[in-house]
């Protein structure tokens, strides 16, 4: 390893392509630990805002009809104001109320960020999973209980398999837009890669080297989660329908 | 697109409802547009003013005796504002319009016939499209100098320019990918008509084809601008002085703990203002020329 750390320097003293991260252990851990943060940031992200999705989906197919309301407000808000005001909204609005004993906050920016991008993200989520569900037809649910199976058991292993298939699209464009929406985190000081990049051309001075960096690593990462989801897309899609 | 056509007219799958091939045509409309369609309706509005107006109350009842009420305190900031709301209108019609020529061209350089030119402008295209806004944002408030001297002339470039700049990157690559999508949903037999026609290439896409894709083009490209307007507030993080700064700076120099909501649901109120007839607009050009295609 020394060995690659050692040509990064070698680089740095011939080209001036001052690569900090690479040579310099301080920098090194903090860049990958920014990189690390914007990874976990969008895992906890993709994984609660499915749920939230989910959860909202079922809420809106319920008989209760305050429950509908909310979460149909729930939607238009969060649909149709930008995330920097919502993220703005938890972290200054809330945030500030929840005071811990010491005057401290009780919530941490990085727990702010993960709630308000997943509740972001859950917004078109909630949408993209009902009309998949309501996509598929009240007649295979009733083919399928005619067969003999129980209301949990369509739903189980017909409704959701196809609903699911259905949506798949639309929940790619929105987790892939969700990665990209991460950045923003960066206007709460939340030590993601945009935050500590920032941090380290600001110390060692080299903007252009670490501008590159960070947008080759956001098309890297963007770019797997894109090609990912679209692999799955095509080898889970239903025969002879979409494209 | 092929197979979509062949599924749609031969009826594979009739066990589906109309609305799960809606639903897929959208998807991959708005992965083509990079952005969500905004579906504003009055409903919205009706609740901004709602949040205003909490937002006034609570000023007011948190108010000592001698501070002044809070209409009075918004409209004389309102002037201020108003100058920060016209910086962001104008960044984001300089943006929209860099973003859509670059795009245009971008466009078609990726349905060109030449390899290099139409891999070169995949890949640029995708490349801009992965990039979050924010990141491209930096990248030109950063990386373009604060002047340039050109022939003994030295003529700076203010920050809200290099911000225009850095909105109008992700506008060219999406513009490109509307462009390109919409070229390709024109049906192929529009293509060998105009070349029995003897139209050649150019000729036809200029003649034939591309008059008949500004149709299509014209909702996801409102949409886009839409998104873009209220993508500019994100300059105020990298300090340019337009609306969401000018607030932050009357805020603190107001130093009244309870204007927070008022301040910031009259800015969105504005956004809305502006931003819903477009919405509504699209809405309908969209629903138009669903039917005639």
């Amino acid at each position: 390893m020394q060995l690659v750390w050692d040509w990064f320097r070698w680089l740095n003293e011939s080209t001036g392509i001052n690569l900090t991260i690479f040579y310099d252990q301080f920098d090194r851990s903090r860049f990958a630990s920014g990189f690390l943060m914007t990874v976990k940031l969008s895992v906890i992200c993709i994984v609660s805002s499915v749920v939230i999705g989910v959860v909202g989906a079922w809420i809106q197919g319920s008989r209760l009809r305050v429950a509908r309301t909310i979460v149909h407000w729930y939607i238009q808000a969060f649909r149709n104001t930008p995330p920097l005001v919502q993220l703005y909204f938890f972290y200054f609005g809330l945030g500030s109320l929840l005071k811990a004993a010491g005057g401290g906050p009780l919530i941490t920016n990085v727990t702010w960020a993960i709630v308000s991008l997943s509740f972001f993200a859950g917004a078109f989520n909630v949408e993209i999973f009902r009309s998949g569900i309501e996509a598929v037809p009240r007649t295979t649910l009733e083919a399928a209980e005619s067969l003999g199976f129980s209301r949990a058991q369509a739903y189980l292993r017909i409704v959701l398999p196809l609903a699911f298939r259905i949506s798949l699209p639309a929940l790619n464009n929105n987790l892939v837009n969700l990665v990209k929406t991460t950045t923003l985190a960066y206007a709460i000081a939340v030590p993601e890669m945009l935050y500590v990049s920032s941090q380290i051309w600001s110390d060692e001075l080299n903007v252009p080297v670490m501008m590159n960096v960070l947008l080759i690593c956001y098309f890297v990462l963007v770019g797997i989660l894109v090609y990912l989801m679209h692999r799955w897309e095509r080898a889970i899609r239903v025969p002879g329908f979409g494209i | 697109m092929n197979d979509f056509h062949v599924a749609q007219t031969s009826g594979v799958l009739p066990v589906l409802l109309p609305l799960a091939e809606r639903m897929t045509r959208a998807a991959l409309r708005e992965r083509a547009m990079g952005s969500p369609t905004l579906r504003l309706d009055s409903s919205h509005g009706v609740a901004l003013v709602v949040a205003f107006l909490c937002g006034c109350g609570i000023t007011q009842a948190q108010s000592q005796a001698a501070d002044p009420s809070i209409f009075t305190t918004l409209w004389k900031w309102t002037p201020l504002l108003a100058r920060g709301f016209v910086f962001n209108l104008a960044i984001s019609f300089m943006a929209m319009a860099i973003g859509t020529i670059a795009g245009l061209f971008l466009g078609f350089a990726q349905i060109s016939l030449l390899p290099p030119v139409k891999k070169g402008a995949f890949f640029a295209t995708h490349f801009f499209r992965n990039a979050p806004w924010l990141v491209l944002l930096f990248y030109c408030m950063f990386l373009l100098p604060f002047q340039v001297t050109v022939l003994g002339v030295t003529i700076p470039i203010p920050d809200w320019t290099k911000a225009t700049l850095g909105l109008a990157l992700p506008v060219m690559a999406n513009v490109s990918e509307i462009v390109r999508g919409a070229i390709q949903s024109i049906p192929t037999t529009q293509w060998e008509a105009a070349t029995s026609l003897a139209f050649n290439r150019r000729q036809t896409l200029w003649m034939i084809i591309f008059p008949q894709c500004i149709k299509r083009m014209l909702p996801p490209w409102m949409n886009l601008y839409a998104i873009l307007t209220m993508a500019t507030v994100l300059a105020s993080i990298v300090g340019v002085n337009e609306m969401m700064t000018l607030t932050q700076r009357a805020l603190s120099a107001e130093s009244r703990p309870g204007l927070l909501l008022a301040f910031y649901s009259y800015v969105l109120l504005w956004f809305f203002l502006y931003c819903y007839p477009i919405a509504r607009w699209t809405v309908r050009l969209e629903a138009r020329y669903a039917v005639n295609q």
